[in-house]
């Protein structure tokens, strides 16, 4: 009886650290990718973390689809679009090939990766590399090396038109 | 040593206060009387140097708390006014930043002293223990100490070492959401980093207490490793070791000085002269110094839980070294083959601080990836804990050690002959 006692008299003192009803109410945003170009990457913000959205060029898709992916670390999609099992197939990362859309918080300890262009090139994969502690994606955003455990995640978005897309 | 109380009070008040609380008995018999080894040395100075940077980063901290606001939006600003509009304010944010510093150089000192001289072995365990806890409520105090000016150091080590929770398999991701009260680090993490970071140093200081109790007693070891046999192998802690500690202290304070007023950003980054921002890591991120050998532990792990492990587990077994040491003579001076492991392990933090402090795929001189020397030095670490200092304790001959600590320091004629130094 104590325990129980102890136990229920504890918890607002553990949950009051818990994220807010305020910080619960998040918010989608939906932002307008008309004006980037390919091999561009825009940052957005979304629930405080930052949002990639970047459109591939037809040599960075052709790269990610020649992917073995039983041979990826990470072989599941991380795709919140797509049920828990989806295989890391290129189509799979990026609903219309040309854009690519992932949440950029490295999936080791947090930072947010640097993106790679063919005029700086950031690690061996072509897509993005984490300077904190070296992990290295491709241009799917699928983990290739480095002490990241998963693939970049990828939020839930819609397209809401030709050149908009919601997020969350 | 904690023998029978020697304080006798003179005066009718001192009777009077000695009945009802004896606090001046247990000063007197603590820092007055405390029959001390007569053979410490320098190395033995920093225990009284830490307890003073505890007072100042207490004194300090109190007073920039007075200017602090502990606001996503408002605390890097809140520090420039501190640094600018603040009378003295710069004067004291730097005492406190490089006082941080300061406390962990000495603590460092203190941890490789007791090593080297076996002061963690029986009957001395708790002392160790508890001071393992201090060491690292010193780590969780100067961690959140930092993530509250909110540069972008701040915020990205904040946000790193949250993450390290998140390896933690199943309820690692909700423990990380728990601390920063958000799905990131945030205004809500900042509030609560403050809070504990005021609060903790006055555990520490409870903590302290009991360290320093529990040195009371078995007392001091002391650099020859053996046990105090006889008054005449002691001096009163008053004068002799108050003196001795003073003269250090002031030693060290005048180094302290050296960075608060000719080099205050030192031990700091650039990077935190730059407002949090979410958005962007900056390209290299490093900890402070005094925690670069764990981090380079961590980055030359090619797997984030296994990294997270082992970083752990380098401070956690700190916790078994007085069991993991099989030898019956403390101190280095005589085990001559622990003595070279010992410096080896000195060599190795330093080194691996180095491999910490340089980007991940840096290399030394151009060709030895600094990731495989890091592997190296964490290797050593380990093995130096749970392989050397277990089997170099049974197969070393140690030297012959002296009869008393008073003929060590005195020879075998004075020492016969020789009584208490006149107080």
């Amino acid at each position: 009886m104590a325990g129980v006692g102890l136990a229920s008299a504890a918890w607002p003192f553990i949950d009051q650290m818990n994220p807010s009803s305020a910080a619960l109410a998040l918010a989608s945003i939906e932002v307008d990718i008309s004006s980037i170009q390919p091999g561009q990457q825009v940052v957005y913000k979304w629930r405080g973390h930052p949002l990639f959205v970047r459109r591939r060029t037809p040599k960075e898709i052709a790269e990610s689809k020649a992917v073995d992916v039983n041979s990826l670390p990470d072989p599941l999609a991380e795709n919140a679009n797509l049920p828990a099992g989806a295989p890391a197939t290129d189509a799979n990362r990026a609903t219309k090939p040309e854009w690519l859309v992932l949440i950029g918080v490295c999936t080791h300890l947090g930072c947010t990766p640097t993106v790679s262009t063919p005029q700086m090139p950031e690690g061996d994969y072509g897509g993005w590399l984490c300077h904190c502690h070296g992990s290295q994606y491709d241009t799917a955003g699928r983990i290739r090396k480095g002490p990241a455990p998963r693939n970049l995640d990828v939020p839930p978005y819609t397209f809401t038109s030709a050149t908009k897309i919601k997020v969350g | 040593m904690s023998g029978p109380s020697t304080y006798n009070p003179k005066s009718g008040f001192e009777k009077w206060i000695d009945t009802r609380l004896p606090l001046p008995r247990l000063l007197h018999d603590t820092v007055h009387t405390f029959p001390t080894p007569r053979n410490l040395n320098i190395w033995y100075t920093f225990g009284g140097i830490l307890t003073f940077c505890l007072g100042v980063q207490i004194v300090t901290g109190i007073v920039l708390a007075m200017h602090y606001v502990a606001n996503a939006g408002l605390a890097f600003d809140s520090v420039e006014a501190i640094m600018r509009d603040v009378n003295y304010g710069w004067l004291i944010r730097y005492i406190h930043s490089n006082g941080a510093s300061m406390f962990f150089l000495a603590v460092y000192i203190h941890m490789f002293r007791g090593l080297y001289y076996g002061s963690y072995k029986a009957p001395r365990e708790l002392i160790w223990i508890i001071g393992v806890l201090i060491y690292l409520l010193m780590m969780a105090t100067a961690f959140f100490g930092y993530v509250l000016p909110w540069g972008q150091m701040s915020f990205w080590g904040a946000t790193v070492i949250t993450n390290l929770f998140s390896a933690i398999p199943v309820v690692g991701g909700h423990i990380a959401t728990w601390l920063w009260g958000d799905f990131a680090v945030g205004d809500a993490t900042l509030n609560r980093f403050f809070s504990l970071h005021y609060l903790l140093p006055f555990i520490i200081a409870g903590v302290v207490g009991l360290h320093i109790w529990a040195l009371h007693v078995p007392g001091n070891n002391n650099p020859l490793g053996i046990d105090v046999k006889s008054p005449q192998d002691t001096v009163p802690f008053h004068p002799y070791y108050t003196v001795k500690d003073a003269f250090y202290l002031v030693l060290f304070v005048i180094l302290f000085a050296v960075f608060v007023f000719y080099a205050p950003n030192f031990f700091g980054n650039p990077d935190n002269y730059q407002p949090a921002n979410p958005l962007v890591t900056p390209p290299d991120i490093v900890p402070e110094w005094y925690l670069l050998p764990f981090y380079a532990m961590l980055r030359s792990i090619p797997s984030k839980l296994m990294g997270v492990i082992v970083m752990a587990g380098a401070i956690v077994t700190l916790v078994f070294i007085p069991w993991l040491d099989t030898s019956r003579v403390r101190s280095c001076r005589f085990r001559p083959l622990m003595k070279q492991f010992f410096w080896g392990l000195l060599v190795c933090c330093i080194l691996l601080g180095y491999c910490g402090s340089q980007s991940v795929d840096a290399a030394a001189f151009g060709i030895i990836p600094l990731v495989w020397v890091a592997r190296l030095a964490t290797i050593y670490y380990f093995a130096f804990f749970y392989l050397i200092m277990p089997i170099v304790g049974l197969i070393e001959t140690p030297r012959k050690l002296p009869a008393s600590i008073a003929q060590s320091v005195l020879g075998d004629t004075a020492a016969a002959s020789s009584s208490l130094p006149a107080e």
